[in-house]
């Protein structure tokens, strides 16, 4: 490594270690829904895959196991799971039309950026009420 | 100098591109069925099965499904190249993912023409 140069004589030292908030409660608006994004979507990979093709391959076997189904669905456990999929669901949709449009140097300045990661933390939560409401 | 890995990224932006593409499909294909269940509720198993018997209606899921997988893919390899380091287990886990990935495209096409 090259030593620094060096123009008034000292240097000022660096302030070592240097600890970071790691604590995600303490994120900025975009921090949390890009971690958010990447929750939900590692969720869904795990478990809403298999379990979606589950059931979509149980709904469309037979009238039998069609109502099999629909009976654990109408169990209110499930429902909240469902309603927690449909969230991850939602949010990681609506955190990706965001990215899209950064991408397309849409609202890319810090003021626009945070407004818009907002939008997207509070759309995700009304519309899973919505269908929270209209599963229940 | 090669200091490129045989399981990085591949330093393309094909995956990138591909990543919004899906993302766009799946975009259009949730906001038709979200929209449909959210005006209409559930639907019998009369109407289930009928809708899922055509056969444009077989096609279009299918290509939402294997852009739900290849998304998937893009997606969950990012976030092992991120956390996951010592390479052989970075690619035994890509394996993994890559034949769970397969075998659910097949379950699609079976689930949607099997019977």
């Amino acid at each position: 490594m090259a030593s620094p140069p060096v123009a008034s004589g000292k240097l000022t030292p660096k302030v070592r270690p240097k600890y970071y908030d790691l604590n995600l409660l303490h994120l900025p608006m975009p921090g949390l829904v890009s971690i958010f994004h990447r929750i939900t979507g590692v969720a869904m990979f795990l478990f809403l895959i298999p379990l979606a093709l589950l059931v979509f391959q149980g709904t469309l076997d037979s009238e039998a196991s069609f109502a099999t189904w629909k009976g654990y669905l109408a169990h209110p456990l499930v429902k909240v799971v469902v309603i927690g999929f449909i969230w991850a669901y939602l949010h990681h949709l609506f955190a990706g039309i965001r990215y899209l449009l950064l991408d397309l140097h849409i609202g890319i300045d810090i003021a626009p950026a945070q407004a818009s990661a907002k939008v997207v933390l509070i759309a995700g939560l009304i519309v899973t009420a919505i269908f929270a409401v209209r599963i229940w | 100098m090669m200091n490129k890995q045989p399981v990085g990224a591949h330093y393309g932006w094909k995956d990138w591109m591909i990543q919004r593409v899906t993302a766009v499909i799946m975009l259009l294909f949730s906001v038709a069925v979200l929209g449909f269940l959210l005006i209409n509720g559930g639907v019998g198993y009369g109407e289930w099965k009928q809708f899922f018997g055509g056969e444009l209606v077989r096609v279009l899921t299918l290509m939402f499904l294997m852009s739900v997988f290849y998304h998937a893919w893009i997606g969950v390899r990012n976030v092992l190249l991120d956390y996951v380091k010592p390479l052989w287990v970075r690619l035994t886990l890509q394996v993994v993912v890559v034949l769970f990935l397969a075998g659910c495209s097949i379950w699609s096409v079976s689930i949607l023409w099997g019977r």
